[in-house]
């Protein structure tokens, strides 16, 4: 005790110099909110620039499967920016025109009949040709995406539902854009959508917005629903994941079917095209 | 006794006066700003005890940081200009030896050893009050001509007063 008494006193410099050091430091990090974040953030950044070296090494390793990988995703994006060219220029050049001019008309309908527990379920809709309703043509919710119009009656239409075996529309998560189609889920639950053919690169998070995209019928950036669940079974080079659906079709009232204003002259277009090609 | 308490507080109330009323305002090209208010310790008696001196230090760094909104900086700064002057004089001067307590004054230490002290004190200071301020490494560049040109600036404003109060008959 006495020989650490005489330490200290022989050192009174050094150890006055650290408290009063300490405590002014104390002060200074705690009243000066630059120093604090920065202080922080300098940790940060050392062990981020850690990750990063770690993370490029890694890389490394695995350098051949994401070449094929990669290479085998563009074979297919080749494929499908072939088949889907001129459709692909035709949106585009709309969606400028749409500035000025309504590409889209809502027409509100009132569904007659429903059902959500079969395989293949579809709707009943108190509007038909003599309302401007055609074959083909989109319908929405408030909530969301409900179907397609598969038959037209001059008073009544028929709706296929998205709760149906053939259903598939191009959707979209709504952060990065990364675009996938949107079926019914296997298990035939009527909340349950499935999200797939995403790329790998996407990055989906549980709770991101799915949105219809600009191939769909719809307008894009219609909600169809939240991603719940990652990695669903099934389907195998691409990312699936399980969407909660924004809409219940269980207690569907009204819906609206979309009209294209230009969709005669896509397809007539697109027609001419073929002709032409033939 | 009482006259050195007596001439330590006016020198302490003009020097805090001075660096923030006067010297605060002064900058060159923005890189040159000097703190005169270091002289306050550099003055204290040899015989001050170590925790008086600290405290000192610690109060007048404190001072200055409430007239800079810096709390803490200057404080950090000066306790540890504290410390190098209690490593610097009991390298360079014999405890024993000085009668009627005499401080390290210009006048009394000689130009040769003030301007060693003065100089290795204010750059001890001044790097530590610098990059503790600007708390980057992307800026050190800058941060370093700060450092550089305002110890010179410090320096030099510590000799002028040092020649400013020179008194010849307690030269020895």
């Amino acid at each position: 005790m006495r020989n650490l008494l005489i330490f200290i006193t022989k050192y009174n410099a050094f150890f006055l110099f650290l408290i009063f050091m300490i405590s002014s430091l104390i002060i200074y990090i705690k009243y000066n909110s630059f120093q604090k974040a920065s202080f922080i953030n300098s940790t940060n950044q050392v062990t981020g620039n850690l990750y990063a070296k770690a993370d490029e090494f890694k890389g490394y390793l695995s350098l051949k499967e994401v070449n094929d990988k990669l290479a085998k995703e563009n074979a297919e994006l080749r494929n499908e920016l072939c088949s889907s060219k001129y459709v692909d220029t035709i949106s585009k050049h709309q969606v400028t025109d749409s500035v000025y001019k309504q590409q889209y008309v809502y027409i509100p309908a009132q569904v007659i009949s429903n059902s959500v527990n079969k395989r293949n379920n579809y709707l009943t809709i108190s509007r038909g040709s003599k309302d401007g309703i055609a074959k083909g043509m989109g319908v929405t919710s408030a909530d969301g995406v409900v179907g397609k119009v598969v038959f037209v009656g001059e008073h009544l239409s028929i709706v296929q539902s998205l709760l149906h075996k053939d259903s598939r529309f191009s959707a979209m998560l709504a952060t990065n854009k990364a675009i996938g189609y949107l079926q019914w889920g296997e298990d035939m639950d009527p909340h349950k959508g499935l999200l797939v053919d995403v790329s790998n690169n996407a990055q989906p998070k549980v709770g991101e917005l799915v949105v219809t995209s600009e191939l769909s019928l719809f307008p894009a950036g219609i909600p169809i629903g939240k991603v719940s669940k990652l990695n669903a079974k099934g389907g195998g080079f691409f990312l699936n994941m399980e969407v909660a659906l924004s809409v219940d079709f269980g207690k569907l009232e009204y819906v609206d079917v979309v009209i294209n204003k230009f969709a005669l002259e896509q397809t007539t277009l697109e027609a001419q095209e073929k002709k032409a090609d033939e | 006794m009482s006259r050195i308490l007596i001439i330590n507080l006016i020198r302490f109330v003009v020097l805090v006066a001075l660096q923030v009323f006067l010297l605060k305002n002064i900058s060159l090209y923005n890189l040159s700003t000097p703190y005169l208010y270091i002289l306050f310790i550099l003055l204290l008696p040899f015989e001050t005890p170590n925790v008086v001196l600290f405290a000192l230090a610690f109060v007048l760094g404190l001072t200055i940081d409430s007239f800079y909104d810096t709390p803490g900086l200057h404080a950090a700064s000066c306790t540890l200009l504290a410390l190098v002057r209690i490593m610097f004089i009991s390298i360079t001067v014999q405890k024993d030896g000085f009668d009627n307590e005499p401080e390290p004054t210009l006048s009394i230490m000689g130009f040769r050893w003030f301007f060693t002290y003065a100089l290795i004190l204010t750059l001890f200071h001044h790097f530590f009050l610098f990059n503790l301020e600007v708390f980057r490494f992307d800026e050190i560049d800058y941060t370093l001509s700060r450092f550089i040109f305002s110890s010179i600036f410090t320096v030099f404003l510590m000799l002028v007063s040092g020649l400013l109060f020179f008194r010849k008959k307690e030269r020895k």
